[in-house]
């Protein structure tokens, strides 16, 4: 269990290091590296307070910490992959909304062109 | 720039991807036989020279910057149609499909029923059918399916040679499905408690290319197509965060 806590502990603070890393080599947003900053601190205060993952444990009717720990690090993720689900759809959608808003802008600047150079040639 | 005129503008849509062996000539049959009536071609970034034939042909053309898909090419003509000031539009496919001989009748049936929406049903009156055997089943599901959803039957969901009017025309600028658009629509009209029509019409032999539904796709089809119907009957309509 001391080994799977130390484990646990050395990934959240590799994640950390990681996100932070990349916000710094502006590969990754501040507003986006939250999810992932908020799991991988949940994941080290939780390996290094057995008591506390002890209490989640007998929250969820288990007694396994390690089986606790792992339900804790699925839900987790699960979370943080849906926010980012969200994420991605809205995205899409402002993608989508900004390539027809360019295809009708350059229509509409096309039209204009040709209409100017239709007035100059009279 | 193609404008809205008269009392009543109507403009001819077609979404085009890939199709420089069909779109001239279906845009040829449409302006010899409604020469009055503005086309535009919503090019969905094709690779071979859509806009090039299109333009030749007399169409006005916009070419999204990347592949949309079928919805994001109709619903960007629907903004247009709609920024213009178009009562009207019908919709037609690029590949030669859907016969232009019937754009008088969706016409003259969206002026005179006042229905948000009419669909050119090839089941209606045993107009040509030419659809493959797996896109057939999924049209005999889905007629089943959407007579319980809608309470009202619908011989052709899947139809894309529709028009609608300008109150459909707003709520499709705003909103439209994005993948297989012609089912989700009709459940996005019944929400509004809009009104569909069918009139009968006889589809074509594709005049270039091959369909992008195959087999496994049709499985994909019902699947996505069912699971937007569920999505669409439980969608919040009060959200305003979609652009």
């Amino acid at each position: 269990m001391d080994r799977l806590l130390a484990i646990i502990a050395c990934f959240s603070i590799l994640l950390i290091g990681v996100v932070l890393f990349n916000i710094r080599r502006a590969h990754i947003r501040v507003e986006y590296s939250v999810s992932w900053l908020s799991a991988a601190f949940v994941l080290f205060v939780l390996s290094q307070s057995p008591w506390l993952l002890g209490q989640f444990a007998s929250l969820i009717g288990l007694n396994s910490l390690p089986v606790a720990l792992l339900i804790l690090i699925g839900a987790l993720f699960l979370v943080v992959f849906f926010r980012f689900s969200v994420v991605m759809s809205d995205l899409k959608d402002a993608n989508i909304a900004l390539t027809q808003k360019i295809a009708i802008l350059e229509y509409q600047l096309n039209a204009l062109h040709e209409k100017l150079q239709a007035s100059d040639r009279k | 720039m193609i404008q809205a005129t008269g009392d009543r503008p109507l403009m001819i849509l077609i979404p085009a991807f890939n199709e420089e062996g069909a779109v001239g000539t279906v845009i040829g049959e449409v302006r010899a036989l409604y020469p009055e009536l503005p086309i535009l071609v919503v090019d969905d970034c094709s690779a071979d020279g859509t806009r090039t034939v299109a333009l030749e042909a007399g169409a006005d053309v916009i070419t999204v910057p990347y592949h949309l898909g079928l919805g994001g090419c109709v619903q960007a003509g629907y903004r247009l149609a709609y920024d213009l000031g178009f009562h009207y539009v019908i919709r037609l496919d690029g590949d030669g499909q859907h016969d232009p001989a019937y754009v008088g009748l969706i016409r003259d049936t969206l002026f005179r029923s006042g229905a948000q929406m009419v669909i050119g049903s090839r089941y209606i009156n045993g107009g040509g059918k030419h659809t493959s055997f797996a896109r057939g089943i999924g049209i005999v599901f889905f007629r089943w399916f959407l007579a319980i959803i809608l309470r009202k039957q619908v011989h052709d969901p899947t139809s894309g040679y529709v028009g609608v009017n300008r109150q459909a025309l707003e709520v499709f600028a705003r909103s439209f499905p994005l993948e297989y658009p012609e089912i989700e629509a009709l459940v996005v009209l019944q929400r509004l408690t809009f009104r569909f029509e069918e009139v009968p019409v006889k589809m074509r032999a594709r005049l270039a290319g091959t369909s992008s539904i195959t087999a496994v796709r049709s499985f994909y089809y019902v699947l996505h197509v069912l699971l937007g119907v569920v999505v669409n009957i439980l969608k919040y309509q009060g959200s305003t965060r979609r652009p």
